[in-house]
């Protein structure tokens, strides 16, 4: 049933979320934090080499250490077929990912893993590594998309060939697919243009941030049984690729999720947990693994850096006729960039009749890329909303009025082929136009930058029950990881619909053996897909109270309405009695039919996508480069917000990793291919101080396919800071920075090119 | 009958280059039953990684999704997220 929006009591409020108080004081259990009984640690023997044969593995020596209980490496795995499968949050071939957890035949990157072992304390796992000897032959490697892409770059594959092009090729290449989508002809809109514009624009290799390690614990019993906990966006989806890379039966593993200490879609894969679990099975005790923090910048996947070409053709008044995008999205060392939503969503901002976009999936010596925030989204949109400023700059038209007058509207049809419909882009440059921050006046060597953005949001699989407890308190159990406050917001869906407090309803992650199939945490799909399963098993709950109440007054449950949590009479033919409250239902429970519970799987459609807007000023020390952000504003159509405090952490998190992006963040390799940064002191995210408050706008425009109106509101903030920074720069001192990241020694560089420095001069 | 709109190479190396396909189908299982006919191979390409697009609106594994004579269909990758 769909709620109005004026009678809801709880959802629109800002609660404390549930799971607070333990993350403040250090209660909360990540994945470190587990231990068990005889348990073993794991520890993982990665390349120093970016590109090298396996020759051979001695494990002898190690295998000999006091205190070593087992070693593994490929040959303790089983080869798996090559395979495509949708099960994380981007296609994947179960293949690559076993060989990316532990290399066989080859390794592709700095860091790759190539053995593992288990002992009885950390420093033997630690000693045991350092015994194992590996001989290499070491070979060409590359790094750059561009360079990978050549005719004569070494390559990864033998048996890669290129997807999409025609004829089949016949020679391997790094190019693993190339996409295209086409909306009228290009060629044709291209000669209408009267003014047009070509770019160049690229972004390095950049880290997800989260704080917390990959960690797991794995236990495998003598009966084959497996246990895991570790910290992941989806434990079903850490159980289904532990089956399949271990060929295991799904039902002879639980997966138990820990908290987890940031994703933000760098914890959609798996790592470790297939190694403790080999490891496990090898010695009959449970191990536990726990990446350094140079383990996790080596071993496991940053979000893809690219290069992005665009062409914009407009007319004088500022009406768009032509667009072409070329994306080249680094793949890492197997292929699954998110080439495909970086050609969606760069252009999907706008009503444009003829546009070609081509993107290409390049794989490289490179760790393989994982998710992060509306992934691919971000890069494209860089280059294209970089090139919106400058068509603005040319054309001399104020560039939020450029995108209004370009804007997406319900009916216009997407450069990728869907018509859209109740779509809130307008609305966020509306209420970017009326926002107090335009009204800020500049100063000298300050600047201000606009910026839109789209991203798809999903739906999909999810599974919720709703328990009433005897003392009419309910438990809702949920599949999906909490990565954002999304317990609170399931709490606060089924106690509206419940028609209870906040307080009474305690919301829990379950384990896959204590829910039904969830589809992960990602895609900004949880409080849209699992909230709806929340509500409809709250509301199976209140047909049930519906009927208790019935038996208790022996009337028909058709003549009881429930109102605010409790039953009434639904009129007086039903009969004159006092309503009763749920937690008076819930202490006969017993004696009207037991236990009252439900519990729903849905597949959740109609996600509505999210769009956003954003405004950026900031001031340029001329004479060190840094950027200084003074003001941020986000305007973002989040549908209706059901925890607004927690949307606007959400946009204000995603603005904050932009900016990172934006300004200094980058993966750095040497000349031998081995990342030089694998740390927070050499890769530098923003912290707290270098920011100001970044003001969330909330445009509220109800998703129809949600009771509440929901959408997912994780994602697109990360969409538009890039090109907004970018943009802001330019206004402020006349320099545009096509590349990424815009950091003090790249700034000062082109500062330098501008106003070249008196000693030079001199 | 819907109308089945192919923008992507993803799915249009199956159609031989054709953009715009008509489908007597009144459910997408229906639909990816008539192009996996007359196109083979499609129909395994968009259950494995196509997501589509009915009247603007995204569904993604919904075969008992119902479609209506004029709705229009149109195949895009399917999507995840971060």
């Amino acid at each position: 049933m769909a709620y109005d929006g004026e009678s809801l009591k709880v959802v629109g409020t800002r609660p404390i979320r549930p799971d607070g108080v333990d993350k403040v004081i250090g209660r909360a259990n990540f994945g470190a934090d587990m231990t068990m009984p005889g348990m073993l640690w794991g520890k993982l023997k990665r390349s120093p080499h970016a590109h090298a044969r396996i020759k051979s593995i001695n494990t002898s020596k190690a295998e000999k250490l006091p205190g070593v209980r087992a070693v593994v490496s490929a040959a303790d795995f089983p080869e798996i077929a090559s395979e495509e499968a949708f099960v994380g949050e981007g296609p994947m071939n179960f293949r690559d990912l076993s060989y990316n957890c532990m290399a066989r035949g080859k390794v592709l990157y700095d860091g790759h893993a190539v053995a593992a072992v288990a002992a009885t304390s950390p420093a033997i796992a630690e000693e045991a590594v350092e015994l194992i000897e590996v001989e290499y032959e070491v070979l060409p490697y590359v790094i750059d998309v561009e360079d990978a892409m050549k005719p004569n770059a070494p390559i990864l594959h033998s048996d890669l060939f290129t997807q999409g092009v025609d004829p089949k090729p016949t020679a391997p290449s790094n190019v693993a697919k190339r996409v295209t989508f086409t909306k009228g002809d290009f060629a044709t809109g291209w000669k209408e243009a009267e003014i047009t514009i070509e770019r160049r624009y690229t972004s390095k290799a950049v880290h997800q941030g989260y704080i917390e390690p990959h960690a797991c614990v794995v236990a495998v019993g003598n009966d084959g049984q497996c246990t895991i906990w570790s910290s992941s966006q989806g434990q079903f989806m850490v159980r289904a690729y532990c089956a399949k890379l271990l060929n295991i039966d799904i039902a002879n593993i639980r997966a138990m999720p820990a908290e987890i200490g940031g994703g933000f879609g760098g914890k959609t894969l798996v790592y470790l947990e297939p190694v403790a679990l080999a490891l496990s099975k090898k010695s009959g005790r449970p191990v536990k693994i726990v990446m350094s923090r140079e383990e996790v910048f080596r071993g496991t996947g940053p979000a893809a850096g690219g290069v992005y070409e665009v062409k914009l053709g407009a007319k004088k008044d500022g009406r768009l006729v032509a667009a072409e995008l070329v994306v080249k999205l680094q793949a890492g060392a197997f292929p699954g960039s998110p080439v495909g939503p970086a050609c969606m969503c760069g252009l999907a901002m706008y009503d444009i009749p003829h546009v070609s976009i081509v993107g290409y999936d390049v794989v490289s010596n490179r760790p393989k890329v994982a998710a992060y925030r509306a992934p691919g989204a971000p890069n494209s949109t860089f280059g294209t909303e970089s090139c919106m400023d400058e068509l603005a700059r040319r054309l001399e038209i104020d560039p939020l009025r450029l995108r209004e007058i370009n804007a997406a509207k319900d009916g216009t049809k997407a450069a990728h082929g869907p018509t859209w419909a109740n779509i809130g882009y307008l609305q966020t440059i509306e209420a970017a136009k009326n926002h107090p921050h335009l009204k800020v006046k500049l100063g000298k060597n300050q600047g201000r930058g606009v910026a839109s953005g789209f991203w798809f949001n999903i739906g999909g699989e999810s599974s919720a029950a709703c328990h009433v407890n005897e003392d009419g308190s309910v438990t809702i159990v949920e599949g999906n990881p909490d990565i954002g406050g999304s317990r609170a917001s399931m709490a606060m869906m089924a106690a509206e619909a419940l028609g209870i407090p906040y307080d009474k309803v305690r919301p829990v992650v379950g384990d896959t053996a204590s829910v039904g199939f969830s589809f992960l945490t990602g895609g900004s799909r949880v409080t849209f897909a699992t909230g709806m399963a929340v509500t409809q098993a709250a509301e199976k709950v209140v047909v049930e109270l519906k009927k208790r109440a019935a038996a208790i007054w022996d009337i028909s449950p058709e003549a009881v309405e429930w109102k605010d949590g409790k039953a009434y009479p639904a009129g007086p033919n039903a009969g004159s009695f006092e309503p009763l409250s749920l937690q008076e239902i819930a202490l006969k429970a017993g004696r009207t039919g037991g236990p009252i519970s439900a519990e729903v799987s849905i597949n959740a459609q109609g996600a509505g996508a999210g769009w956003a807007t954003h405004v950026c000023d900031v001031e340029i020390d001329r004479e060190t480069g840094y950027v200084k952000i003074l003001r941020y504003t986000a305007v973002q159509d989040v549908g209706r917000a059901i925890h607004p405090s927690y949307v606007e952490g959400q946009i204000q998190g995603g603005v904050t990793q932009g900016i990172g992006w934006a300004l200094n963040e980058e993966y750095i390799y040497d000349k031998e291919g081995r990342l030089e940064n694998p740390g927070y002191l050499d890769y530098r995210m923003p912290v707290a101080s270098d920011l100001p408050m970044i003001d969330a706008v909330l445009v509220e425009i109800p998703n129809p396919r949600h009771p509440f109106g929901a959408k997912g509101v994780g994602e697109v903030p990360i969409v538009p800071p890039m090109a907004a920074v970018a943009n802001a720069i330019a206004d402020a001192i006349g320099i545009r920075m096509r590349n990424l990241p815009m950091s003090p020694p790249r700034l000062r560089e082109a500062l330098d090119e501008q106003e070249p420095p008196r000693l030079a001069a001199e | 009958m819907p109308k089945v709109v192919i923008t992507g190479t993803a799915a249009r190396r199956f159609t031989g280059g054709q953009t715009e396909v008509e489908v007597e189908a009144n459910t997408v299982r229906r639909m990816i039953t008539e192009l996996d006919r007359r196109f083979p191979g499609l129909g395994h390409q968009i259950d494995e990684g196509m997501a589509v697009a009915i009247n603007g609106e995204i569904f993604q594994d919904a075969y008992q999704t119902p479609l209506e004579p004029d709705s229009e269909v149109v195949l895009i990758p399917k999507i995840g997220g971060g």
